[in-house]
């Protein structure tokens, strides 16, 4: 039983620990170290965002009109933020009368059980993928293979890295760091009955992929996919690709399956027109991305006549409860701040450990999972894996200020670091500082006033967040060691704690502290 | 037993409740309503298609038999595929042979066809960019997408100016296809391929006083 129907709002749980892939094994330092020594890596990184980036100059430049673009793109996700109950409760009656079914999944989890259990009733053991964020989220195919159900990757840049037995590093060019040799290796590994003759052209590459898809594509009858937008005016669902890969797979099967967070929905099907000018420029720097698929449950005689729509929470309610990092949830994973990122074009994707990298991946990854800084987590570090330089929030076409929400988290993870030494000190150092009398005795018991005095013995200025207290009170010499450091000290600590204990005690005992 | 439903509805209260909401009304500032003359409509769709790689072949109306059936036996098309409800005439001057397409032809076998030729629901010139929304003389998705070769007729009065003036002209709820240029990856190097699965060929024909 949901709280709400109580009255007392509880705060939403953020993805379980320990599953999908919002998560890596290091934290961003130490993995951002490693990826560094790579120089193929860096090479290919650095050729390929430069490129996306300065087409991506060109056809925002194009247009006139393209603040006002991102004014309203950003306006339609708050908005959609603000009703998002009563806009998920449209769309699901929407896909709902037009034939398909809406299933609700409180995690990656409960997601994954529900795939996996549709795709087995309808007898197939098979399942053609299109590249989509949120079942890379949910470690879907993990899920899939754990139960007999294999599945594959459609798209050329995740069937690489599919078939590379390893793991996406960019949100629109997973396979960014692998060059034409490794890829023509992958291949002649890994596809069955491939050309052993193949070279590394691309477009030759590109062949011998469409060929041992195209068979996928006509015999698998059931497919998976993401969305970029769900409308919830009319139901319509919507996916944004380039190769064909995505149609095939939206068309051919007789099962469909789509696995959508729930941010993803828009209001009203008119505000396509804003994000389908949005996306592909901010993207891929095109001025429209070669296929866009809409559909609307299902079309007798075109297209699956089975549509099944799964809405992912998975820590995003956790983020919307956030007053500031909700705003990360208005992404539209156009990556364009990945491109522009000084700090992610040399470490590249796989250094921030989750399936959303770069910016916005260290500002939604801690949102959607959480920072359990107690623990070691790797999420913990994200928040620090960032210049602050602001070129992400300039690129970003729904305006999402990345550089304060990273600031924000850094805030909010020095709060919850509560175990560190210096923590505890500045907690019991306030509780101190309250309360004058304790001061005094703080002082007089442990040489605080030796540290802080001058030579007079009294206290001079003290940093934030005391100063308001000392400012107010003695002037004198400063003092002999900083006080944060004298502080962050064993010294320091164990004074501070000492007086904190006191001082609950004295509460204890109801002898009331006087403020002077 | 609480649904998943509920519980992820109720959560998404609860956050709300914990963090209101900031009022927002939605600036829509941006470009809308725009038109030109034909004839830079024209010029910029034409741009855009070729920018895409696919051909471009104006013609007039009285004139689309002929210009299909060229683009038809340049591209060798012996075979092609034409969905039911596509205009007759506009197949009169083509020597090859034409399969009328219906759902009880299995999509694999759209694979055997050299071709389809289609029209179209919408355009957007400034983006190069066709609308096919599943209308008689479009057909089903599949038709347009498994064969090699998209031959598509677009009527230029159906080709707006801008994405926001082509997407009032949808009708929500038909399956719709947006098309800009052929399919293509750039996942190889960022080198771009065309016809990864889709067609890798398409051919426009405008017809420019329809
Ligand atoms: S945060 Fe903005 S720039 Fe980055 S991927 Fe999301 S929408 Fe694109």
């Amino acid at each position: 039983m949901s709280s709400t129907f109580l009255g007392m709002p509880a705060p939403p749980p953020r993805s379980p620990y320990g599953t999908g892939n919002l998560r890596g094994d290091r934290k961003f330092p130490r993995a951002a170290h490693d990826e560094l020594r790579n120089e193929q890596l860096r090479r290919n990184l650095g050729r390929a965002t430069r490129t996306i980036r300065a087409k991506r100059l060109d056809v925002t430049g194009e247009l006139p009109d393209w603040e006002a673009l991102r004014e309203a793109g950003s306006a339609i996700k708050t908005d959609t933020m603000n009703r998002l109950p009563e806009l998920l409760e449209q769309l699901e009656r929407k896909v709902t009368e037009h034939g398909g079914t809406v299933h609700w999944a409180r995690d990656g989890a409960e997601a994954n059980e529900i795939v996996a259990r549709l795709v087995q009733e309808t007898g197939s053991s098979e399942v053609i993928k299109v590249k989509s964020m949120a079942t890379q989220e949910i470690g879907l195919n993990e899920h899939l293979e754990s139960v007999g159900i294999t599945p594959y990757e459609t798209d050329l840049a995740e069937l690489i890295v599919q078939l590379a037995h390893d793991k996406p590093s960019h949100i629109l060019v997973p396979a960014i760091h692998r060059n034409r040799d490794e890829i023509r290796q992958i291949f002649l590994k890994e596809i069955p009955g491939v050309d052993p003759g193949l070279d590394n052209v691309p477009a030759h590459l590109a062949a011998a992929a469409r060929a041992y898809l195209r068979e996928k594509f006509m015999t698998t009858t059931v497919a998976v996919s993401g969305a970029n937008f769900g409308i919830a005016e009319t139901g319509t669902l919507s996916v944004v690709e380039s190769e064909g890969n995505g149609r095939m797979c939206l068309t051919m099967p007789d099962t469909l399956i789509t696995v959508m967070g729930i941010e993803k929905v828009l209001p009203r099907h008119q505000d396509l027109e804003v994000f389908l000018q949005l996306l592909p420029r901010s993207s891929t720097g095109e001025r429209m991305n070669p296929y866009t698929s809409l559909w609307t449950g299902v079309t007798p005689g075109d297209g699956p006549q089975n549509f099944h729509l799964v809405l992912l929470d998975n820590g995003r309610t956790a983020a919307l409860a956030d007053r500031i990092g909700r705003e990360a949830l208005n992404c539209i994973r156009c990556s364009a701040c990945l491109n522009v990122c000084p700090v992610y074009e040399r470490t590249g994707g796989h250094a921030y450990g989750s399936t959303y990298p770069g910016p916005i991946g260290a500002v939604l990854t801690p949102q959607l999972a959480g920072m359990h800084a107690a623990k070691g987590d790797p999420n913990s570090s994200l928040p620090y894996a960032s210049s602050l330089c602001g070129a992400c929030f300039d690129a970003c076409p729904v305006k999402i200020d990345i550089p304060s929400l990273l600031v924000e988290l850094r805030h909010q993870h020095t709060e919850q670091a509560g175990a560190t030494a210096e923590k505890l000190a500045m907690r019991a150092a306030a509780t101190v500082m309250k309360h004058p009398k304790l001061f005094t005795a703080a002082q007089k018991g442990a040489g605080l006033g030796r540290v802080l005095g001058g030579r007079d013995g009294k206290i001079s200025h003290l940093p934030p967040p005391f100063d308001g207290w000392s400012d107010s009170r003695d002037t004198a010499a400063p003092p002999k060691r900083t006080f944060r450091s004298w502080l962050a000290s064993a010294e320091g600590a164990a004074t501070m704690r000492a007086a904190a204990d006191e001082h609950r005690r004295n509460e204890k005992d109801g002898k009331k502290e006087e403020d002077a | 037993m609480t649904t998943a439903r509920d519980t992820v509805l109720g959560r998404i209260k609860d956050a709300l409740a914990l963090a209101p909401a900031r009022d927002v009304t939605v600036p829509r500032a941006y470009r809308t309503g725009r038109t030109l003359p034909d004839d830079e409509r024209l010029a910029l769709f034409t741009g855009r298609l070729v920018d895409y790689r696919a051909t471009v072949h104006p013609c007039t109306a009285d004139r689309t038999a002929q210009v299909l059936a060229e683009v038809l036996r340049e591209r060798g098309a012996r075979r092609i595929g034409a969905p039911a409800g596509l205009d007759e005439q506009w197949l009169g001057a083509y020597d090859g042979e034409v399969q009328q397409d219906s759902a009880t032809i299995p999509a694999p076998r759209l694979g055997e066809l050299d071709g389809v030729v289609t029209a179209s629901a919408v355009g957007c010139a400034e983006t190069g960019t066709i609308f096919l929304d599943g209308s008689p003389d479009q057909g089903r998705r599949a038709l347009s997408l498994v064969p090699d070769l998209h031959v598509c007729v677009v009527d230029l009065s159906k080709v707006e100016v801008g994405v926001v003036e082509a997407v009032a002209r949808l009708v929500p709820g038909r399956p719709t296809t947006l098309i800009s240029g052929p399919s293509a990856t750039s996942d190889i190097e960022l080198e771009r391929v065309e016809g990864v699965h889709g067609p890798r060929t398409l051919a426009v024909v405008i017809r420019t006083d329809a």
